[in-house]
């Protein structure tokens, strides 16, 4: 049965002891809020209402406040989901690779639009944005596991072996489980499949191929000389300033040069 | 001279189990851990500034001089606070791909440098934040952390020095702009991420109003090399103010997209010779230098020095060093329409000139993307641009501006274009695809 936790509707109690475990995990409790969303998904396909009454009550914050947390993030879901979440990439280099081809097919093919979920139940389709492997364009995931250099037949091919229920393997990752699974290892749990896949493949490797063919390597370490006359004195120290640098990011066109260098540069 | 290519945090990434302790230790792994520990938190420090290290998160921030402004002195109310390392692996800026690869492949080098980092500033407790789409990464970085710990890398003694170091892999639910380190903190502590007013810097007041120091995964990842080779051997490779190796990212329209790790300095041109050039057919059109958020450079920069100063020089800004390379198929309108609705889809609402600006200029793309531009729109775009650079609460809505002005700069006729024929017309999708299918055919 439930565990009440201040009156609030709520979760299973072993649910409950692992929320509490998570809190344990920062010094502040509230940090561990997004992975306690992630396990909530996990244990009840969506972002519940029990679910964000239980996180408000653990946490003592108001359910107000845990969903405005919710809603701020694109991964959390209110509606029910489809048994995996299918990703694809449409961010600009992506789709110019053929993104948007894919995901118009998938549309067509699932006949569900954006965010949608099959008839069927098992698969829901949403467009993603750069999932950080643009030199695998165009780039798909299923449960936020990599399917790389897709063309729209393999995705067609992809979608309908997931809905068949046959053993699905990512190209970079692991066998495919559940999105509900994966929210488990999100949240902070792992679930043994780590030794699962390669290091590395394909465009991963592209320099590291090319420099053994040539023999090319960083510049040897030379034990005997470099033992501990890399500890030098103090350098320059910075000014007042302070390690700001979101703002330097568009400030760096023109100027960003010469002040911010003053801490390397002194040795030689 | 050192080789073009020089493989460091990549070297290994092709072993065996290379995402293992026991692969990671069997090729020199936490050498650099063990030297680290007899060293005092402050020669650490010196090292990694004396070094040249610049943070490889975008901006190029000295990571040394960084450490540096945590407040160490105990007679402060700040220097007495608990202090705290927060490594940025959000990794969402379109056409950025290296710190992905490099968790999934070598998570210990990172783990090893977190340890190192961590001591240099006296935390006693780092954390990870990764974004969360990507799960096998979030797999390797948990077990890695696990190993790191049962072997006493981790914990209350670390390699018998008595230090603490504990590390913390938490996964965020999709945000990009919980990348910029403010936001970040404020997700971290269980908010919504959006950027935080400054000063207060996180260096003085960060995660929970404690000194904090965020640094990318690249950074944080250089730091046990530069322990075990010294920054004579780190300084041999780059440039005299980009100093050291980096990981470049090719994707797009050439005949080899990948990581190519080489020193500070190198040309696009070079680069892409290394691969084949362009893929069969392509001339190069345009390019970003460092993701999405940087000005889009032409065939003209292809012998721009890819340095901090270099890109700079040439307009741009270095970045993520996220090469997104297209060929002459390409619509740069469409390129910049759709990267102007992950701006306004990403803008955290928290300001004006971002959250309403990056909504107007997506009206406006559409419709010269549709070919339904209209007289004045191009002057239109500019002038909420003007409006919207420099007067946005952070960097984001700065960087929403980057491809329009600079496509426009470039590309002005084809905004023009725009107001009598739609981009799909003009230039055809399919013939920029992966998989052409006029070639299958
Ligand atoms: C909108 C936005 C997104 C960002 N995303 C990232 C990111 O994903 N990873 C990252 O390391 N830095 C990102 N940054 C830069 C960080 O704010 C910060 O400068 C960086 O993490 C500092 O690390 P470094 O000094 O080691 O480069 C982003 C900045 C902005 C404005
Ligand atoms: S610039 Fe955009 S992302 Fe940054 S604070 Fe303003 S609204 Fe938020
Ligand atoms: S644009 Fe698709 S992964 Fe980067």
């Amino acid at each position: 049965m439930s565990e009440q936790v201040s009156g609030a509707a709520t979760l299973p109690a072993e649910t409950v002891a692992e929320l509490q475990e998570l809190m344990g995990r920062y010094p502040q409790a509230r940090s561990a809020l997004l992975p306690m969303l992630h396990l909530v998904q996990s244990v009840q396909g969506s972002v519940t209402t029990e679910g964000i009454e239980t996180c408000a009550a653990l946490l003592g914050l108001s359910a107000a406040e845990v969903s405005g947390v919710a809603t701020f993030y694109t991964m959390y879901k209110r509606r029910p989901m489809g048994d995996h979440h299918v990703g694809v990439c449409t961010n600009t280099l992506c789709a110019v690779m053929g993104g948007d081809a894919i995901f118009e097919r998938l549309k067509d093919h699932l006949e569900v639009g954006n965010d949608e979920t099959t008839a069927d139940g098992k698969v829901t389709l949403e467009h993603i944005e750069c999932n950080a492997a643009c030199d695998f364009a165009p780039v798909l995931t299923v449960n936020w596991e990599f399917f790389d250099q897709q063309t729209p037949e393999s995705a067609v091919e992809l979608v309908d072996r997931l809905r068949s229920g046959d053993t699905v393997t990512a190209t970079r990752g692991a066998t495919i489980t559940s999105w509900r699974e994966a929210e488990r290892v999100l949240a902070g749990f792992e679930d043994g499949r780590v030794d699962e896949g390669p290091a590395a493949a394909g465009p991963s490797l592209a320099g590291l191929e090319i420099a053994a063919e040539r023999g090319w390597k960083a510049p040897d370490v030379d034990q005997a000389d470099s033992k501990d006359n890399e500890v030098p004195t103090e350098s320059a120290e910075a000014g007042a300033a302070e390690a700001d640098t979101a703002r330097a990011e568009s400030e760096t066109v023109a100027e960003e040069s010469d002040a911010d260098v003053k801490g390397g540069g002194s040795d030689d | 001279m050192t080789d073009t290519l020089t493989p460091v945090l990549s070297r290994n990434w092709g072993d065996d189990r290379a995402w293992t302790r026991e692969a990671y230790e069997a090729q020199g792994g936490y050498d650099a851990l063990r030297k680290a520990v007899t060293l005092t938190p402050d020669e650490i420090v010196t090292l990694v500034k004396d070094s040249g290290l610049r943070g490889r998160g975008g901006a190029g921030f000295p990571t040394g001089m960084k450490w540096g402004f945590i407040p160490q002195d105990p007679e402060t109310e700040a220097g007495r606070k608990p202090k705290y390392l927060v490594v940025n692996a959000d990794e969402s800026e379109p056409g950025t791909c290296k710190d992905i690869p490099l968790m999934m492949a070598s998570p210990h080098t990172l783990v090893e440098g977190v340890i190192i980092a961590a001591m240099a500033i006296r935390a006693e407790k780092a954390f990870i934040y990764v974004r969360g789409e990507v799960l096998h990464v979030v797999r390797r970085l948990r077990a890695a952390a696990r190993e790191a710990a049962e072997a006493g890398y981790l914990g209350t003694d670390v390699l018998g020095s008595g230090r603490t170091v504990d590390l913390v892999i938490h996964a965020g639910a999709g945000a990009y702009i919980c990348g910029e380190e403010t936001a970040l903190l404020d997700s971290l502590e269980g908010r919504r991420g959006q950027p935080r007013l400054r000063p207060p810097f996180p260096a003085v007041e960060g995660l929970y109003a404690s000194p904090t120091v965020i640094n990318n995964v690249e950074s944080i990842a250089s730091v046990p090399s530069i322990v075990s080779g010294g920054i004579e051997w780190f300084g041999s490779m780059g440039t005299e103010k980009s100093k050291g190796y980096t990981l470049y990212s090719l994707s797009g329209h050439v005949a080899r997209p990948g990581q190519y790790e080489a020193p500070l300095g190198i040309t696009l041109r070079e680069l892409l010779e290394l691969g084949g050039g362009m893929r069969e057919g392509s001339r190069l059109k345009f390019w970003t230098p460092g993701g999405s958020s940087t000005p889009l450079l032409t065939a003209e920069h292809l012998d721009v020095p890819l340095d901090y100063e270099g890109v700079g020089a040439a307009g741009s800004m270095l970045g993520t060093k996220a090469l997104q390379v297209f060929d002459q198929t390409t619509s740069v309108v469409r390129c910049v329409l759709r990267w102007t609705e992950f701006y306004k889809h990403e803008s955290c609402g928290k300001c004006t000139p971002c959250r309403e600006g990056t909504w107007w200029l997506v009206q406006v793309l559409q419709r010269i993307d549709a070919g339904q531009g209209r007289e004045g729109d191009i002057e239109l775009l500019l002038d909420l641009c003007d409006n919207i650079l420099g007067r946005s609460f952070c960097a984001l809505g700065d960087g929403a501006t980057s491809p329009i002005t600079s496509a426009i700069q470039y590309f002005r006729d084809e905004f023009e274009a725009g107001m009598l024929a739609p981009s799909r017309e003009l230039y055809p999708p399919e013939a920029s695809m992966l998989q052409r299918p006029e070639v299958a055919r």
